[in-house]
């Protein structure tokens, strides 16, 4: 907390810069409400978005802990992990039914998540827009790539 | 008997005051008549512990500084005109008692945050009005009147039991960090004030204002950061009450 207790005025006494006649203008914090704010959207995103985030966040806490525990810490831990140790785990279904899964929930999930974090921090709408542009740009990306990986890994390329 | 009770009272005023202490008093001003940059002032005022925050605000008004602005109406906590952050915390000045909040230490005193800021504690609350209007906070019924009360059971009536005893303070509002970052979201007081109708057996427009409630500024915004609950005067369980109108949109969903 500023320990500043001087009037800014008393330093400047001679010329001061606002009086009665020319007050300061009136500092708006960002993105006020007025009478004309709701644009009512009518769709429910953002109840399906809402309870997206705790439905996957519950899926997800088996899928990473899982994960982690058997990349990190079983079988001598992260040592192990080679070429032949991924190639090895993705012959089974079982687990690149696990790793896609992991992909898609945990991508959506941290995308929605940022895309809140967005919406409360961006303060100009161009910001917001360009930063929600990079943001789904760089999901579906990742998505889409690690998509087609976990389907047409070749355990046998030279 | 009366005079017994004047002569305590009147001792006590001329008394070596000993149950007094001193307290620091650090305000928070700003006056664009001045300047555009807030300071911070620091009175020292001889106070009862068992003063509120409110009297000794009263106390620097009157007799040390006269341009100090802030609002008070009814100065017994029921009008929710003096909601102000003590010491980092939301809350009603007429209710803040000195002895409470470590009076060893200065006290500061600034303006809720979230909303423009006229002059010293005083701040634009028309974002919050609005917010507040948006909801539709009035009884919504269709058919004829009757002639006489509409009448409810005491189940029906305990169930928003809670949501009726807001004061349109601001604290909760003024408390939410999504309030802070984003001017747009209806804030806890403007959910507190619907779930006040929607969960009312004689209202017909609960479903408009679940409506209202399910857009983009509405409930979903809330993280249950649970500073509402916290800063609420009247002790509405805010938090609990938003997380019912949620529960009351997924259930309607699905
Ligand atoms: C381990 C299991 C997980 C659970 C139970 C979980 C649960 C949640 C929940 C319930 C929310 C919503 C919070 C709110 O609206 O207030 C959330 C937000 C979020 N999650 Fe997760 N999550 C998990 C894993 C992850 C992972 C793996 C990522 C990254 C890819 C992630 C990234 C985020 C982000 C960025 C947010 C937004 C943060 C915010 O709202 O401030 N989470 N999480
Ligand atoms: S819910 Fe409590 S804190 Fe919020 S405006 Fe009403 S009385 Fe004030
Ligand atoms: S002055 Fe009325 S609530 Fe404090």
């Amino acid at each position: 907390m500023a320990t500043e207790t001087t009037k800014p005025a008393d330093e400047a006494a001679g010329a001061r810069e606002f009086d009665v006649d020319n007050p300061a203008p009136v500092i708006e914090p960002p993105r006020t409400r007025t009478a004309k704010t709701p644009r009512a959207t009518r769709t429910n995103f953002e109840l399906y978005g809402w309870l997206f985030m705790r439905l996957s966040g519950i899926v997800l806490v088996v899928l990473v802990l899982g994960h982690l525990l058997i990349q990190l810490v079983l079988d001598g831990g992260v040592s192990k992990i080679g070429f032949a140790f991924v190639a090895g785990r993705w012959a089974s279904p079982f687990w690149q039914t696990w790793d896609l899964l992991m992909l898609w929930l945990a991508m959506l999930h941290g995308a929605n998540g940022l895309r809140t974090v967005i919406n409360d921090y961006a303060e100009r709408a161009n910001t917001r827009f360009w930063l929600k542009t990079l943001l789904y740009a760089a999901t579906v990306f990742t998505v889409l790539l690690g998509t087609l990986v976990i389907f047409t890994f070749d355990p046998n390329i030279r | 008997m009366s005079t017994a009770v004047m002569d305590k009272a009147e001792a006590e005023a001329k008394g070596p005051a000993s149950h007094l202490i001193t307290v620091t008093l650090r305000i928070r001003r700003y006056n664009s008549e001045v300047s555009d940059e807030p300071w911070w002032d620091d009175f020292q005022v001889d106070v009862d512990p068992k003063d509120r925050v409110l009297d000794v605000l009263h106390t620097i008004k009157w007799e040390h500084d006269g341009t100090l602005t802030f609002r008070r109406s009814c100065a017994h906590g029921i009008c929710g005109s003096d909601a102000m952050r003590i010491n980092g915390r939301n809350r009603l000045a007429c209710k803040t008692l000195i002895k409470d909040i470590g009076p060893e230490k200065p006290i500061s005193v600034e303006p809720i945050k979230g909303l423009a800021v006229l002059k010293d504690l005083v701040v634009d609350m028309e974002p919050f009005f609005q917010a507040y209007r948006d909801v539709m906070p009035f009884l919504v019924t269709t058919g004829n009147e009757p002639t006489r009360e509409r009448l409810q059971s005491a189940e029906d009536r305990e169930r928003f039991d809670d949501t009726t005893k807001c004061i349109l303070c601001a604290a909760c509002t003024s408390s939410c960090p999504v309030f802070w970052n984003d001017g747009q979201y209806f804030g806890p007081a403007a959910i507190v004030n619907a779930h006040r109708f929607i969960f009312d057996s004689r209202d017909e427009a609960g479903e408009q204002r679940l409506e209202i409630l399910n857009d983009k500024d509405g409930v979903w915004r809330c993280r249950t950061v649970f500073n509402c609950t916290d800063a609420c005067p009247r002790g509405i369980q805010v938090t609990k009450a938003i997380q019912e109108v949620k529960r009351a949109l997924i259930t309607r969903r699905f």
